[in-house]
């Protein structure tokens, strides 16, 4: 004898409009964020009689943005599981000063350079995981140590001087270089202010395969039931979506193509997406940071995953150290000072809440689109560095405010 | 005419997907204790926050007339001026204060020169804990009190208010039967003092006892209000799931097959005190039955399953075997790889990431089942917690839905199928249904019975007695943190469990 009751899962269907409703109010966050970046560039192009504006300014910027944005790409997991990791500016600078002693002193090429220098980076994060996950000490307490007692090893291995890698033999120099500076090489020769033939075809590919996937991932939700949009809606999300891809792209295109340290990027953070979204490995991060208790009775092995976690974070640490390092050209003492600042910025104007347990890789990079902007626009406009400060800051309780406010409604 | 000190008319509201509340009058007379009733998600609590301004007004549509005025409270603090007091099922103390701080809290007593005058805070306070029958220190602790007593204390802290409308949801879900008896009657006492209440439970017979009149919501409409003298149990829920319910406990005759899970002389201590909580206890649990584990609260049932779940206490002796092998149970990740779950009874705490949604909360303590090489397969993911919403019957607009949006007992069962999703030999099942309406009772009732069928060893720790006794097939009595019993269902009888219960013959 069957004693169910009466009743099935009311799944409600809602109209056109509830649904664009709907999704805007799902992704306010990104459509905030997208709107401060478009506000402050159109902003910075008044100011600065539209020199922000010109390909070869917006390209320089994205180069600029790539360290924070890779920084940031890891601390959204750092923050998302609760954690939180100061350290990285001055990692950062130990990590490029190493790889720069690697080829200047022991004058090894590029390829053991760089890998002898992510170990390290590995290393140190195996150092933080163990502290942080093994013996309980707070995130907060062991990567503020770290900032600390690397930034004095930074001194120590560079002499206290800065260390051009033009002292390097040359032919390793020259391609660890393009690492930082580097873009994508053409076939056919093409000048600047041309279109640089191979960077465009790589757009046209990303976006189509970004247009498929839209698709996909539409016929996917469609198959169990989900709510999505109208097709002809979808259609034109994508092509927006689209078009702005473009215009990034073509920016890159027409000035000297994509750089390297860019497609190193959204490559991270195509990567990065994944294993936040597709994998146990992530899941199990929002859920520790969600709530640590269910996590540990779900059977999710939190030490484990948290001494993980840090690794990758010393890896991506490292990462960004070798491309700084590659763009300036340089080791310096001063490498990486505030690094930790902007990255940790850029992931909560991306939405990642300090509390844990929430946060996306997408917005971070966007997040950190925006902290490079203001660096880049003040220092076109030759604003006082003063000021500089002082707006970055208000800047940062501004967008955290209205993600506060956003998020009660 | 009657007199009504609140009206709320046309209420209706409505949050993304779901309609919580369409057109909904509800009117409560001066004086009377006001029992609302009806299923998970119905919009019980919805209609209560609506009531304190925790939904301002203007996110919903309808009038709220209280004392013959129409009220447009924006926040809770609007609706306690105007003598209102709601206590959520989450209890809102703050733990390490003391009665006294709590009870005053946002509100304290000043002296002229801007302090907090203790003396006087400690007097009025001493004063409202008598008229709710507290004989408790206002100094003390929050923390170092019961669950009863807590409760008791937010009923005084709403009286310290001059609140003349009192509204508790849910107060009695997690406590004793003696506790529950002591809030009943000093509940009785406050409507003679003309205290106004509205009075939320899933327990019927509760309500029956207590109430004078009842309203029964059903999918966020107003099916009916009654007087209690007109009104039945069986027609209330009757009313509440929209057909009858003939048979409350679906248990079904067995054959008992072999020992699943034993524990052998399992001694535990508390962490924090040192105290022996779980003292030289051994049972054995079958396949094919269901094993009810009775006991007062705070005899140590919770803990002993806690402890052999490998997430509490330090342990001082004892095995666990499971099908004839040693478990060392060290952790949470070994008793799940072992076969054995835990539906826990906190189910805020240590059940659900409340941000996360349904269906990944769902799956999250079978994500290697449904992933490959790390990476997760989301059609099998929404596959698996689509399964469990169907045959749970939970209540959501859709498995994107995160969990902290649904109604209490529709987070209950998300935190079943969570469990259920990792295809356990032994399911502990701590309080299964508190919070849980009749109707999704039976259904876990029913999911109990279906799991034994298929051979799983359930054992379930209930307080309710009526629960324990009809549905167990054997029962074991736990008293001060010793077993005391274990009757077989032919033997148990309700007076039997309450002697082992508490004198631990
Ligand atoms: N903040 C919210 N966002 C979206 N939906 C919500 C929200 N709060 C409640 N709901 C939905 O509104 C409906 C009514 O919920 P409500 O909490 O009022 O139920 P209830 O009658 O109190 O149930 P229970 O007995 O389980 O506590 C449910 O379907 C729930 O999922
Ligand atoms: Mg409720």
């Amino acid at each position: 004898m069957n004693e169910a009751v009466k009743g099935t899962p009311s799944v409600k269907e809602g109209g056109v409009k509830d649904l664009i409703v709907d999704s805007i109010k799902h992704n306010t966050k990104q459509y905030t964020m997208f709107i401060a970046l478009i506000a402050i560039w159109v902003i910075f192009t008044f100011l600065t009689d539209s020199v922000f504006l010109t390909a070869r300014n917006l390209s320089n910027l994205f180069v600029q943005t790539v360290t924070t944005a890779i920084l940031a790409i890891g601390m959204v997991l750092i923050i998302v599981a609760g954690h939180i990791d100061l350290s990285v500016g001055s990692v950062l600078g130990f990590a490029g000063a190493v790889c720069a002693m690697f080829m200047i002193k022991l004058e090894w090429g590029v390829v053991p350079s760089v890998l002898a220098t992510l170990l390290v980076g590995l290393a140190i994060g195996t150092w933080h995981g163990f502290w942080v996950a093994y013996r309980k000490v707070p995130a907060f307490i062991v990567s503020l140590a770290s900032m600390l007692a690397f930034r004095g090893l930074i001194i120590g291995i560079t002499g206290g001087q800065t260390q051009g890698l033009e002292m390097a033999p040359e032919a390793a120099a020259n391609s660890f270089k393009l690492i930082g500076q580097g873009y994508l090489p053409t076939i056919a020769a093409a000048a600047e202010g041309h279109v640089h033939d191979t960077s465009l075809y790589c757009s046209v590919a990303v976006i189509a395969l970004f247009v498929a996937s839209g698709l996909r991932k539409r016929a996917a939700r469609m198959k169990y039931g989900f709510t999505v949009l109208p097709l002809n809606l979808e259609i034109l999300r994508l092509a927006f979506l689209s078009a702005i891809i473009g215009t990034f792209a073509m920016i890159m295109v027409m000035y000297l193509g994509i750089p390297w340290s860019v497609v190193l990027v959204l490559a991270l953070a195509v990567l990065f997406s994944f294993i936040a979204g597709n994998t146990r490995f992530g899941r199990h991060l929002y859920a520790i940071g969600g709530n640590p208790e269910a996590a540990k009775l779900s059977g999710i092995d939190i030490p484990r995953r948290t001494l993980a976690l840090w690794m990758i974070m010393g890896v991506m640490t490292a990462v960004a150290g070798i491309v700084y390092t590659a763009r300036l050209n340089a080791a310096t003492t001063s490498a990486g000072q505030n690094a930790e600042l902007d990255a940790i910025a850029a992931a909560v104007i991306g939405g990642t809440s300090l509390l844990g347990g929430e946060g996306t890789i997408f917005g971070a990079v966007i997040g950190a689109l925006v902290m490079a902007s203001l660096d880049n626009g003040m220092s076109l406009m030759n604003l006082d560095i003063t000021f500089q400060y002082v707006i970055k800051g208000l800047i940062l309780l501004l967008a955290v405010w209205v993600d506060m406010a956003q998020r009660k409604k | 005419m009657d007199d009504f000190i609140l009206e709320m008319k046309g209420i209706s509201k409505e949050f993304p997907g779901v309609k919580a509340l369409q057109n909904v009058t509800f009117q409560v007379r001066r004086g009377e204790i006001h029992a609302l009733v009806g299923e998970n998600g119905a919009g019980k609590s919805t209609l209560m926050k609506i009531l304190s301004g925790l939904y301002p007004y203007g996110t919903y549509g309808g009038d709220v007339v209280f004392d013959g005025q129409v009220q447009k409270f924006t926040e809770t603090r609007d609706s306690e001026k105007a003598g209102i007091a709601i206590i959520y099922q989450e209890l809102a103390l703050v733990k390490h204060m003391t009665i006294a701080e709590n009870i005053y809290l946002g509100d304290e007593i000043c002296g002229n020169a801007g302090w907090i005058d203790w003396n006087e805070t400690y007097q009025r306070t001493a004063k409202v804990l008598r008229e709710v029958g507290l004989k408790l220190s206002p100094a003390a602790r929050v923390i170092d009190i019961g669950v009863g007593s807590q409760q008791l204390v937010e009923i005084a802290k709403a009286l310290s208010k001059d609140a003349r409308l009192l509204i508790l949801d849910e107060p009695t879900a997690a406590l004793t039967e003696t506790e529950t008896d002591n809030l009943l009657k000093i509940l009785g006492s406050l409507q003679q003092k003309g205290v106004t209440c509205i009075y939320i439970s899933h327990r019927l017979n509760e309500v029956m006892s207590i109430a004078d009149r009842i309203t029964v919501l059903r999918d966020g409409r107003t099916i009916c209000t009654d007087e209690k003298v007109s009104m039945t149990v069986d027609r209330m829920i009757h009313n509440m799931v929209g057909r009858e319910l003939t048979n409350m406990y679906p248990r079904k005759e067995r054959p008992v097959g072999d020992t699943v899970l034993e524990v052998k002389n399992w001694t535990v201590r508390d962490p924090v005190t040192d105290d022996v909580v779980c003292d030289d206890m051994s049972f054995r649990a079958r396949k094919g039955e269901i094993l009810g584990i009775a006991g007062l609260m705070g005899a140590g049932r919770t803990e002993l399953v806690m402890s052999l779940f490998g997430v509490w206490g330090k342990r001082q002796s004892g095995e666990v075997w499971l099908e004839g092998k040693k478990l060392a149970n060290r952790s949470a990740i070994d008793a799940i790889s072992a076969g054995i779950s835990l539906v826990s009874e906190d189910r805020k705490r240590y059940g659900l990431v409340l941000g996360m949604d349904v269906k990944e909360n769902s799956t999250l303590a079978s994500l290697d089942r449904i992933s490959k090489l790390g990476i997760i397969n989301k059609n099998e993911e929404i596959k698996s917690a689509g399964q469990y919403v169907k045959e749970l019957r939970t209540k959501t607009p859709s498995l994107e839905q995160p969990v902290r949006n649904l109604s209490g007992g529709n987070q209950q069962k998300v935190v079943i199928a969570k469990w259920l999703l990792t295809r356990p030999k032994v399911l502990f099942l701590d309080e299964p249904t508190r919070g849980i309406d009749v109707g999704a009772k039976v259904e876990i009732y029913n999911i109990m019975n279906g799991l034994v069928d298929q051979g799983v060893c359930v054992i379930m720790i209930s307080s309710e007695l009526p629960e324990v006794l009809g549905m167990s097939d054997r029962i074991l009595v736990v008293h001060e943190g010793r077993i005391t019993g274990d009757l077989p269902r032919a033997e148990a009888t309700e007076e039997k469990v309450m002697h082992c219960a508490t004198s631990g013959s």
